[in-house]
């Protein structure tokens, strides 16, 4: 992982804090509502459907859960090393390669709906 | 003025003596306006003299006499015996740095890595003299002032866990350097930091545990700073990659 | 000879407070990392017909998977929180010879996120 690298990485990790920031707190507590049973309207299948299969949000939620993928890959990078684990050529490709498979299957299945 | 006691527990090594540092306790009978600094003069003054460390103006700008007192990177001339009034204050040199002697440590990492940012002004045009000088407006100052203000004191150095796990780490204050040049309206180097700086062991090294700005004694801030650099140099990198790197 | 200090490369963190929540404040991302891939099995499971998207909302209701949402509904809101409180750090904002101060980008930036997240939780008929 050359200097090239780092730059590339970190600008997706800033981005990923930053969206994931704003938009993961309210995601996850309507999945927690959706987990007790009395799920958000938006959670039924017709409105999910109806609501992924609009272009915009395509790309939306592309963009998010990409830019979620890599926030954590990088970031997890850090701190395992912090952790004391030496590997940093294992763990980033390992990481990193998470991070590009989800983002490949997300655009996967985001185009099947 | 009343009287404090306090113990010192300084870490003592003799190059050619000892194979491995070793603590001596000193009891020091202040003046309660002292500084931990006042009381180590003391000790070298009264109860030891072959006690060695780093010490000039006592009064927080030359930046020598910076050691961990109780873990904590901190020039000794700012810190208060009062504060370890009638307790042991464990002093020793500053951490992540070789010990040369007792409380001195070998800097020369620190000083090779400075020269590697280029501290100075760069320009890629000089302009000659009878165009005058380079004038800079107020505002123009006000956006690098704060990172003038380092003393090169190493706290930062001592309190970064970066800097401890990879020693290769430029650190915190040379990176604020290269960043205060970059900021100045009057260099036009960044492009010639670039390289040293968007290195895996320049600014990428910074994890932003900010305990670098949580020690400075001259609230430079070189969290901010290196954060500040990170993005300038993911720019740097970017236009780079479309060819408008400027070099 | 000049002597070198061991460093723990395992547990310098536990060594002062700061550097404790400064770990905590990485390891949020497992978290993050974590939540991502759930959205990406539920985009999965609506991709996959009514029948698979309800087998994901059953599995959601899995004692499990209620701790883990719990766990981290708590640390999202913890990595917002500090991750605006650090965010004027790395863009100070100059008009003339002062900088607007820290507390009013943070602000804005809570501003908008509490904003956009009752808009989010309004549009999904949470309220």
């Amino acid at each position: 992982m050359g200097k090239v690298n780092k730059a590339f990485f970190w600008s997706l990790f800033a981005a990923g804090g930053t969206l994931t920031a704003f938009v993961f707190p309210a995601l996850v507590l309507i999945l927690l509502l959706a987990a007790y049973g009395s799920p958000p309207e938006i959670m039924g299948f017709e409105q999910m459907q109806g609501l992924l299969s609009n272009w915009l949000i395509k790309i939306a939620a592309f963009g998010m859960l990409a830019l979620a993928l890599w926030h954590a890959a990088h970031r997890l990078r850090t701190a395992l090393h912090g952790l004391g684990l030496r590997a940093d050529g294992a763990v980033a490709a390992i990481g990193y390669g998470i991070a590009l498979l989800g983002t490949v299957l997300t655009a996967y299945y985001l185009m099947q709906i | 003025m009343s009287e404090i006691q306090i113990e010192l527990e300084i870490l003592r090594y003799d190059p050619e003596k000892d194979q491995e540092p070793h603590f001596v306790t000193y009891a020091v009978t202040c003046q309660d306006d002292w500084m931990v600094l006042d009381a180590i003069n003391y000790v070298k003054d009264h109860l030891d003299t072959t006690l060695s460390y780093r010490w000039s103006c006592h009064m927080a700008v030359c930046g020598s006499c910076g050691m961990m007192i109780d873990g904590e990177p901190k020039l000794a001339c700012k810190a208060p015996v009062s504060n370890y009034a009638n307790q042991k204050a464990r002093i020793e040199p500053l951490a992540n740095f070789p010990i040369e002697r007792d409380l001195v440590v070998v800097m020369d990492d620190f000083m090779d890595k400075l020269k590697r940012v280029k501290p100075y002004i760069i320009r890629k045009d000089e302009k000659p003299i009878e165009e005058g000088e380079y004038k800079q407006s107020p505002a123009e100052l006000k956006k690098y002032k704060q990172f003038t203000l380092c003393i090169n004191c190493l706290c930062c150095y001592a309190a970064c866990p970066q800097y401890a796990l990879i020693p290769e780490f430029i650190g915190p204050a040379a990176l604020t350097m290269a960043h205060r040049y970059n900021q100045d309206s009057r260099d036009q180097g960044l492009a010639e930091r670039h390289d040293e700086v968007a290195t895996p062991v320049g600014v990428w090294d910074c994890s932003f545990a900010g305990e670098c700005s949580e020690v400075c004694p001259k609230h430079v801030d070189p969290a901010a700073a290196l954060q500040q650099l990170k993005i300038a140099t993911t720019v740097q990198w970017y236009k780079g990659l479309i060819g408008m790197g400027g070099k | 000879m000049a002597y070198v200090r061991p460093v723990s490369k395992t547990s310098w963190y536990l060594a002062k407070r700061s550097y404790t929540v400064h770990m905590l404040q990485e390891l949020t991302s497992i978290f993050v990392g974590m939540f991502a891939l759930t959205l990406l099995w539920g985009i999965s499971a609506v991709a996959g017909g009514p029948d698979t998207y309800q087998a994901f909302l059953d599995s959601l209701r899995s004692p499990v998977m209620v701790v883990i949402l719990w766990v981290t509904t708590v640390v999202m809101f913890y990595h917002a929180i500090a991750w605006f409180s650090v965010t004027p750090k790395a863009m100070p904002i100059q008009r003339g010879e002062e900088f607007v101060p820290a507390i009013i980008i943070a602000g804005a930036h809570y501003v908008i996120w509490i904003v956009l997240s009752l808009l989010v939780l309004l549009l999904a008929g949470v309220f």
